[in-house]
């Protein structure tokens, strides 16, 4: 790699949400172990393009740039991954670089990931504990159990699995299997528990998990290694126990 | 269930496809096997089917209104998806990806085999027995024809199976979908088997 001194850059870029997407070339100076968020940080410090045609430097999404926090999303080399997790050395050049298809563009690789906020809505992926007293600790998690709900909380809504699930787009309005697998977790937790049939509500609503077609991508590609295809058929299991308790009632509180 | 039609509907679509449907896919091709035992055991076998009581009824709750109903949401459920096996080339997206495909080739396979057989029976232009089958078939353009359809078929409720079992919830592991791939796996070859096997005899007579 010594000899090499420069890495190029192949980034679809649109000036505004409404706009025609168009491809850009850059060619950035080489310096060992970067990654492609400093590859754009060159850009931006020097925003010239292959022909020598000064521009717009190129915008993106990006915050903890340790791959937790799931801004930094965008299709590199037609694999949606994480941008500060993809080194510069593992690719092949050039390095292509596009929005993810999903979402709405911003501008250039910066998405609007709203949806995944509202699906975080649609099913409650939260634990309401608030209130006008103190209502003491709640009831202890086995470790074991800790361990494994660990797993599903590393989900940090970047949007890979949806970018990968052939269900999700413009013509459906299912809502990904992150929500999903979020469900999941709160409904494991022993404090979630308590409000576990609101959020299989929630999954039972459009676009909840009747929109699942088992193509099971998602749990391919998560960056974070998270059982999504697990969690979705947990939650199958459990909304059809809901729908027969709501059709024909229950003894049980539900 | 008011509130969730959209759960309600994609639910029972899964399991109409199953049951009934599934379960008479698998008994018509059973019944088509008496081909095999000769003309005779055939004809005795569709003079059994066709002197059951409440056939009429049968026949619209069993087999027409819950393939119409999975037809119709059947087609909405493929023109929403978004197919990408070639950006994403892994097994169970292909499946997916199959499952659609084999969905839309059973349709138009079904729609021509109710024409050529159920409707002219009722319009009084055939009588339906193991000629009927034979004068078909004997065509190699539709004996390929049927053999695609039957394959597609079958294809498409064993791995609709697997599709039943996960959405349900009934196998949630990863080792038991696989389990699941392998045992509808062997469901595919079998009732294949049974369909062609009954095929080849309409139209070899062997």
């Amino acid at each position: 790699m010594a000899e090499q001194n420069t890495v190029t850059f192949i980034i679809t870029r649109q000036d505004s949400p409404d706009s025609a997407p168009y491809q850009e070339t850059f060619n950035v100076p080489y310096r060992k172990n970067m990654n492609v968020i400093s590859g754009l940080m060159e850009i931006r410090k020097n925003p010239v393009n292959a022909k020598g045609e000064k521009t717009t430097p190129v915008v993106w999404d990006m915050n903890c740039l340790e791959e937790v926090c799931g801004a930094c999303s965008m299709v590199i080399n037609g694999v949606p991954r994480q941008s500060c997790a993809a080194l510069v050395d593992e690719l092949e050049q050039p390095i292509r670089l596009e929005p993810m298809s999903t979402f709405p563009v911003v501008r250039d690789l910066l998405i609007d990931r709203e949806r995944m906020f509202d699906a975080l809505k649609q099913v409650k992926a939260w634990i309401p504990i608030d209130g006008t007293y103190d209502l003491g600790p709640g009831p202890r998690m086995p470790e074991k159990k800790r361990q494994w709900a660990y797993e599903l909380s590393k989900c940090m809504t970047c949007g890979v699995c949806l970018e990968a699930c052939p269900n999700v787009n413009d013509k459906s309005n299912f809502i990904g299997p992150a929500a999903i697998s979020q469900a999941r977790l709160f409904n494991a937790h022993p404090t979630g528990e308590m409000n576990a049939s609101e959020r299989l509500e929630g999954l039972m609503e459009e676009g909840g998990l009747v929109g699942c077609g088992n193509a099971q991508n998602c749990v391919q590609v998560c960056p974070k290694g998270i059982p999504l295809t697990t969690s979705l058929a947990a939650m199958n299991r459990a909304a059809a126990i809901q729908s027969f308790k709501n059709f024909f009632g229950s003894d049980n509180a539900h | 269930m008011a509130e969730h039609r959209e759960y309600f509907y994609r639910r029972l679509h899964s399991l109409l496809g199953v049951v009934p449907i599934g379960l008479f896919l698998i008994l018509h091709l059973v019944v088509n096997h008496f081909a095999v035992y000769g003309e005779e055991s055939f004809n005795q076998a569709i003079d059994f089917m066709e002197s059951l009581p409440f056939l009429l009824l049968l026949e619209i709750f069993v087999i027409y209104l819950p393939i119409l109903f999975h037809a119709i949401l059947g087609v909405y459920i493929v023109f929403i998806a978004k197919n990408n096996v070639r950006r994403f080339g892994f097994f169970r997206n292909w499946m997916f990806y199959l499952q659609r495909i084999t969905g839309i080739i059973t349709l138009v396979f079904l729609a021509w085999h109710v024409f050529e057989t159920r409707v002219q029976i009722a319009l009084g232009n055939v009588d339906l027995n193991y000629s009927l089958m034979q004068g078909i078939l004997d065509n190699p353009a539709m004996f390929w024809f049927y053999v695609i359809g039957v394959v597609s078929a079958v294809f498409h409720f064993s791995n609709g199976l697997w599709g039943f079992l996960v959405s349900w919830g009934i196998a949630q592991s990863p080792r038991s979908q696989k389990i699941v791939t392998y045992f509808t796996l062997i469901v595919f070859l079998l009732v294949s088997y049974i369909g062609i096997r009954s095929l080849i005899a309409f139209a070899y007579g062997v």
